[in-house]
């Protein structure tokens, strides 16, 4: 490895050697190598006898990670010049009540577009990110990577301070570089200057760079998004002569077909996506409707889980598909050389009887042609301006060009600097760019960025970025709803905001960040920028839609030539990691990702035929040549994969940082080419002998006859809306226990099966609000994982083509609980209002409640995963939740139902002398759901919402035979398929027996 | 009929004598006390004991770190939770058993065969309870706080749950381990008298006549002696059933398919006594030959022992015959898929190594010549104990690892701390029953002395 090769060899065992050896131009590629030097085994030994007695064994990577939490990290960020100043209020801020949360309203970035959060802030210090109800992307609801906000926020590895050459200089330094350059620019009138963004929505960005360019002509402006596609852009092009963003109504959408379209789990619209087509498709008695979902896709996704119908092909079949659809759509029989799905007439059928409202959505990625035909087809229906709109892009910058011109532009030698704020092209590039080389070319590069990634060490300068929690900003919605992005708390490490560098530019060297956004609202009034700071919304900024007229003729499609005994490659961006960027979150890292349920690490995603063909299985390695590049990656089987058609996926493979490190994979970037970014094919895959470990939390799949999730279609759901009895023997009514009274109230969940649409948000929240350990890939292997929630994901069906099923499993909260009558020592006991509650400071850890759990939900403290010594915890410890016991080892833990929330309502009750509301105490699971799927409340109150959604006919209980009477309980799930068309055996009503 | 046919075949074989040759009281006690009194013990015996005590060191380090580090460090689980740390506790406490059934019930059956190998029978099933003792602490997530288990008063306002089998269990471990001591001591009380009065050194007559407690064999002494011995006989025999009945209930107590069966209590305790007499076995084949005591514990002996091995197998033969059986006749999937698991799933080599150990070598009992033959009956005593062993783990782990949802099903893989600790606790065991044949007489003077007398020899 380059970056200790060229190091001098390490004499003293002391961290400044150890510090100035890392100091090297490019990133150790793994804090393993660096670690694995006489010098730093010196340095532990006298600094950490007990870590450097353990670190011979495999377990103790965790005790590595903890200690590079502590100190390592300051080796490659060489300095630590600011240390964070905790002092006791001296005047106690208006309206503050140590203890008593506060909640500001800001919003959170997805891709560029803004999700609107409410972020609780205790005494100054985020703690948890909640949705913001006011905001359209939100809706009160949250993603997992929302959730992990105030995880990287406190992220010991961020850069800390700014670098000139890889020494820390000082921030003053810095802005002299600038002035210099500036004063020179100015002259020249920006000759050679370019700046290279990511993706942003941001207003105050726009106008910083429309007064750049007028301060500098003859600047140029570049955009690396390595997730974003360009086809939306180029069909609505096309076809209505400017680029055009679709906004999706699915609650006005009968029927919905999806081309290859994650719209529940990718885009910036997905969350508010994802309720529309929950709330589109309740059903609680015989006379509800719901909608009902076609998806073809080249790759298994949440949304296709979510099918009535899906239909799994490779992605460069799409195009054929969508032009048969249209075909039928049509009324054109004679196109018999298009791919044929088998149910292209029932489907078409169906769109034409919703008319208006069927919804056609092209997947992001897919070709401009695919667009096209989703566009027409909705056009031809008469959905557009009804469950499809067409609005101006919200993303719309003065751009000049993307990476590929950046790059060109550089080699050229029209660009001699740049300036690179936020993206990490160096790692993110497609492999067919070497940007690297372009870079080297610079007389100055200056970089902004949260880490000291790959560009960083490439860089002149690096200007620590503040964290989007730290800054003021704006950011716009998928639908354009502008929000102001607040701060929760000071820079931590003195970064500056994008605003700020970009303001420096323009030779306004000591700006503030709020005077900067507050100048691209100063139309806005002082009472309405408050009102938009506390609301998260700026009123009535939502992009009106525009009126469209679709082109007879569409274009045809990409041509797409398949090769014969060769394999097709799809990417897909890693739900949580994204292109890498959240790479060092261990919460991220550890939440399994929906489908796969793998965690610290990716794999080549293939299908079980596939498998069988080639004869691998999971875990083997096998090397992917495309175009000159290759990668070597584990495979692991895929039900539902299509054939032939390989998944790979960004945001691993990268190591820099501690956590990161850690994750295993591959970089997929490394087979990314420009002319395909999101799929291709001829891939050539050879297996090798060797394999590698990959993690996954759920071993087995099918649920072998038992009545775990109960489904069944709506039309056997009317027939017989208590399908979920049907085979099942009726839960046994005696015990040999007495029965407990409820005085107060009598907590319970109810969870919406057909509402879940496994997108993990749930799982995520509870690990925050919960102070849940992440225990890192080597413990996670041995089963020690720490999420109370689960979203167990079953298949059915013919393995190539399986039915997909998600059910969350909280704790139960037995009425008759297992747990509580095997616990020696009273740990786990039943509490007046239901909850079957653990108290941590009684359990001596015999482990019999686990073992007596037929739920399995119950975590155990396998080892000490949490930090206890608050000198060696660094700064993440202060994302812990106050209200929340931090478990030590040695205890087990387990789903609360949020009691720390329950507590904080009842006491705000019993100060204002009444009862608690309904829907009053929301859990946090609850609170994150996109779908609404859970329900919470007390069931001794008659109408509330829980209690109403249990009287539903399809309400069961997991394992009710047990005579266990949890008080969590499911809703049969229910789906929509279409009679005409043939279903797979047993999948009428299923699960049942 | 039948006592016809027994003294027929008792003509046609004749058995082996309790007490082989000719000897005299002066010669038995003088030969047994002569082992510890002289102390020359032959080279091999330290070897041997140094291994075990390399195996102690192992105990040693393998305890500290899993006390330093946390249960992780073993191979449990979620789902798998329990492990080693519950399976080699319950085999240690059946090793216990046949110790009891030996020195307690055989005592109040009036079997004379016991006479010469019940001391170092007690003696195993004390060091193998102090083993079993130490398991379910190490087993805690926070050993330190095992004595919550006890029913202590104190501040922080605790209590145990008395519904929890583990506080039986704790109970009936305590009670077991104390009427074990107490009736191992007692027991030694004149063999004490004996070596204190063969003392030649100060130290050597200060020591045991320190723990004689003043012993002089008066006819006072012996009478008293034997009506606190019966009656603890008495006291010990129920803990030969009860014991192992709780621990059993650790398991059928819980709703775990493969846990919740209600033929674990008896035949756990069958399968004690069958891994108790293996463990008889395994120490008394060896004893016999290198001290050169095969006429005080003759063949009688061994064949008894492989006796009450079959009696005892045969019932857990049909124990893993009821288990499958009911697995499949109270029609529940958990337990029937479970138990094919069991068979076919990924600790079914486990399940079929026990099998051939505890199911179809132990057939081999049946046949004199082999329970008279001492190698082949000494590495069938091994492969029970292998068994047996592998029986518990099958038990406590095929349960968990696949249990009501399919979606948390998992396996637990062991460690080197699982094997440094059950290795470790075999050596301390071990290492125990070399001290105490270095310390005390490994079979028991005057009940020798008593047959000498019965069969008419004596001073």
């Amino acid at each position: 490895m380059s970056a200790t090769a060229d190091r001098k060899p390490v004499s003293a065992s002391d961290l400044a050697a150890l510090r100035l050896a890392a100091v090297g131009r490019e990133p150790w590629r793994s804090l393993d190598e660096l670690a694995d030097t006489a010098g730093f085994r010196r340095f532990v030994e006298a600094e950490f006898p007990a870590i450097a007695e353990r670190l011979p064994f495999s377990l103790d990577r965790r005790s590595l990670l903890k200690l590079m939490g502590a100190s390592l990290s300051l080796a490659g960020l060489t300095a630590c010049s600011e240390a964070e100043r905790i002092v006791p209020y001296v005047h106690q801020p208006e309206n503050l009540i140590p203890g008593k949360p506060r909640y500001y309203a800001t919003a959170l970035s997805s891709d560029g577009y803004g999700i609107g959060a409410v972020v609780e802030s205790h005494e100054g210090r985020p703690t948890k990110v909640e949705g913001n109800p006011d905001h359209p992307a939100s809706r009160g609801a949250t993603d997992a990577i929302m959730q992990a906000a105030v995880l990287s926020l406190f992220d010991p590895e961020r850069s800390r301070t700014p670098l000139r050459q890889g020494e820390p200089a000082s921030y003053g330094d810095f802005l002299k570089d600038m002035a210099e350059l500036a004063g020179g620019l100015a002259a020249s009138g920006g000759q050679g200057l370019a700046l290279l963004i990511e993706a942003t929505t941001s207003p105050t960005t726009k106008a910083q760079i429309g007064s750049l360019k007028q301060r500098y002509p003859k600047l140029r402006v570049f955009k690396h998004d390595p997730l974003a596609s360009s086809a939306n852009e180029q069909a609505t092009t096309r076809l209505f002569g400017r680029p055009l963003t679709p906004v999706y109504h699915f609650d006005r959408a009968d029927v919905i077909v999806g081309l290859d379209a994650d719209f529940l789990g990718e885009g910036p619209g997905r969350l508010a996506y994802a309720r529309d087509f929950a709330r589109r498709r309740r059903v609680r008695r015989s006379a509800d409707t719901m909608s009902r979902l076609y998806v073809v896709e080249s790759t298994p996704t949440i949304t296709g889980a979510a099918a009535d119908h899906r239909h799994a092909v490779g992605p460069g079949l799409v195009q054929g598909v969508a032009a048969a659809i249209k075909a039928a759509l049509e009324g054109e029989h004679d196109a018999t050389s298009l791919p044929s799905l088998g149910m292209e007439h029932a489907l078409v059928d169906d769109l034409h009887s919703a008319g208006r409202n069927a919804l056609v959505v092209p997947g992001a990625h897919q070709t401009p042609f695919v667009h096209a035909v989703a566009f027409a087809m909705n056009a031809r229906l008469g959905a557009v301006g009804n469950t499809l709109d067409f609005i101006e892009p919200t993303d719309a910058m003065p751009i000049d060009g993307d990476l590929p011109a950046f790059c060109q532009a550089i080699t050229r030698g029209s660009i001699d600097s740049a300036v690179v704020l936020g993206c990490n092209p160096l790692h993110t590039a497609p492999s067919d760019i070497d940007v690297r080389k372009a870079f080297s070319m610079l007389k100055l590069l200056v970089h902004s960025g949260l880490y000291r990634d790959e560009t960083a060490f490439l860089a002149q300068w690096h200007v620590p970025a503040a964290h989007e929690l730290e800054s003021w900003s704006d950011i716009r919605a998928y639908d354009g709803t502008a929000s102001i992005v607040q701060p929760l708390i000071q820079p931590l490490f003195d970064g500056k905001s994008m605003h700020q560098l970009l303001a420096a530019l323009g030779g306004e060297f000591n700006a503030d960040m709020q005077a900067l956004v507050r100048r691209t609202w100063a139309a806005v009034d002082e009472p309405a920028w408050k009102k938009a700071l506390r609301d998260g919304v700026v009123p009535d900024s939502a992009t009106t839609a525009v009126a469209v007229s679709m082109p007879p003729d569409i274009g045809g499609p990409t041509r797409h030539a398949a090769v014969a005994d060769r394999l097709e490659l799809r990417f897909v961006a890693d739900p949580w990691l994204r292109d890498g960027r959240h790479a060092n979150s261990s919460w991220l890292q550890e939440l399994p990702r929906p489908l796969s349920k793998l965690i610290w690490g990716n794999a080549a995603l293939i299908s079980p035929a596939t498998a069988q063909r080639l004869k691998l299985e999971n875990g083997q390695v096998v090397n992917l040549a495309r175009g000159g590049k290759d990668l070597d990656a584990p495979v692991w089987i895929m039900p539902g994969q299509p054939e032939d058609t390989v998944t790979l996926s960004f945001g691993f493979g990268r190591k820099i940082g501690s956590v990161a490190a850690l994750s295993g994979g591959y970089d997929a970037f490394a087979l990314r080419t420009t002319d395909a970014p999101w799929f291709a094919d001829g891939l050539v895959l050879t297996a090798r002998d060797s394999s590698a470990r990959v993690v996954t939390t759920q071993h087995h799949q099918a649920m072998e006859g038992r009545a775990i999730v109960r489904h069944a279609t709506l039309d056997a759901f009317r027939q017989n809306p208590h399908f979920v009895r049907d085979g099942v023997p009726p839960p046994p009514t005696e015990s040999l226990y007495p029965d407990w009274a409820y005085d107060q109230e009598a907590w319970g969940m109810s969870v919406d099966l057909s509402a879940c649409i496994g997108c993990m948000a749930c799982v995520s929240a509870c690990q925050a609000e919960n102070n849940i350990a992440t225990v890192g890939p080597d413990e996670a292997a041995l089963g020690h994982e720490m999420h109370w929630l689960r979203i167990d994901r079953y298949y059915a069906g013919p393995v190539d083509d399986p039915d997909i099923f998600f059910q969350p499993v909280p704790c139960m909260h037995c009425e008759k609980a297992p747990c509580e009558v095997v616990c020696p020592v009273n740990a786990t006991v039943h509490t007046h209002d239901g909850l079957n509650a653990q108290v941590y400071n009684r359990c001596i850890g015999t482990r019999y409640c686990s073992q007596n759990c037929p739920y399995k939900v119950r975590r155990f403290n396998f080892l000490e995963y949490q930090e206890f010594d608050k000198d060696s915890a660094g700064p993440q410890q202060a994302a812990h939740n106050p209200d929340v016991t931090v478990r030590s080892r040695g205890v087990m833990e387990k789903c609360t139902y949020c009691v720390q929330r329950i507590a904080e309502k009842r006491i705000r009750a019993q100060i204002e002398n009444r009862e608690i509301g309904d829907g009053e105490v929301v859990t946090a699971c609850q609170q994150a759901c996109p779908t609404q799927a859970i329900t919470f409340g007390d069931l001794n109150r008659k109408g509330s919402g829980v209690a109403r959604e249990k009287a539903a006919p399809h309400n069961y209980a997991l394992l009710e035979e047990l005579n266990t009477r949890p008080r969590t309980t499911y809703l049969g799930k229910i789906t929509n398929p279409n009679s005409r068309i043939a279903g797979k055996p047993g999948t009428e009503t299923g699960g049942n027996g | 009929m039948a006592e016809a046919l027994g003294a027929r075949a008792e003509n046609a074989v004749p058995r082996a004598p309790v007490l082989r040759g000719h000897h005299d009281f002066p010669e038995i006690s003088g030969r047994i006390s002569a082992v510890v009194l002289q102390g020359r013990l032959p080279r091999f015996f330290w070897a041997a004991f140094f291994v075990c005590f390399v195996f102690v060191l192992l105990f040693l380090y393998s305890i500290t770190y899993l006390i330093s580090v946390g249960v992780g460090a073993y191979g449990i689980n979620i789902p798998v939770a329990w492990g080693t740390m519950i399976s080699s506790f319950v085999w240690w406490i059946g090793i216990g058993h046949a110790g009891t059934l030996i020195s307690a019930v055989l005592l109040l059956l009036r079997q004379p065969w016991r006479a010469s190998i019940n001391r170092f029978a007690e003696a195993m099933t004390l060091f193998a309870v102090a083993m079993a003792g130490l398991y379910p602490i190490l087993h805690l997530g926070r050993p330190w706080f095992f004595y919550w288990l006890l029913p202590l008063p104190n501040t922080h306002m605790h209590w145990p749950q008395w519904r929890s089998p583990l506080v039986w269990d704790f109970s009936a471990i305590a009670t077991y381990a104390t009427v074990s001591l107490l009736f191992w001591y007692m027991g030694l009380l004149p063999d004490l008298g004996v070596l204190r009065d063969r003392a030649m050194s100060r130290a050597g007559q200060l020591f045991y006549g320190i723990l004689a407690l003043g012993w002089r064999g008066s006819a006072f002494h012996w009478a008293r002696y034997r009506t606190v011995y019966f009656l603890m006989a008495a006291l010990a025999t129920p803990l030969v059933v009860s014991v192992h009945s709780i621990v059993a209930l650790d398991f059928t107590f819980a709703i775990a398919p493969g846990y919740y069966s209600t033929i674990f209590p008896p035949y756990f305790v069958a399968g004690a006594l069958l891994s108790g007499f293996a463990m008889v076995l395994t120490i008394a084949i060896p004893l016999r030959w290198a001290f050169a005591v095969e006429d005080l514990i003759t063949l009688r002996h061994m064949e008894n022992a492989a006796k009450l091995m079959i009696a005892a197998g045969m019932i857990v033969v049909y124990g893993y015959a009821s288990e499958a059986f009911f697995a499949w006749y109270s029609g529940q999937p958990y337990e029937r898929a479970m138990m094919a698991q069991r068979a076919v799933g990924p600790y079914a080599p486990l399940f079929w190594v026990m099998l051939f150990c505890n199911c179809i070598v132990l057939q081999l009992l049946w046949l004199r010549r082999v329970r008279l033959n001492m190698p082949i009956l000494f590495s069938i005593a091994l492969i029970i104990n292998i068994g047996m062993w592998l029986e518990r783990y099958v038990i406590v782990v095929t349960g968990p690892s696949r249990g009501y949802l399919p979606s948390s099903w998992g396996e637990q893989s062991l460690t080197w701390l699982d094997y440094g600790i059950l290795f470790g606790s075999l050596g301390t065991f071990f290492a125990l029953v070399f001290l105490f044949i270095r310390i005390l007489p490994a079979i028991t003077i005057f009940e020798v002395e008593e047959l000498v007398e019965e069969k008419g020899g004596g001073a």
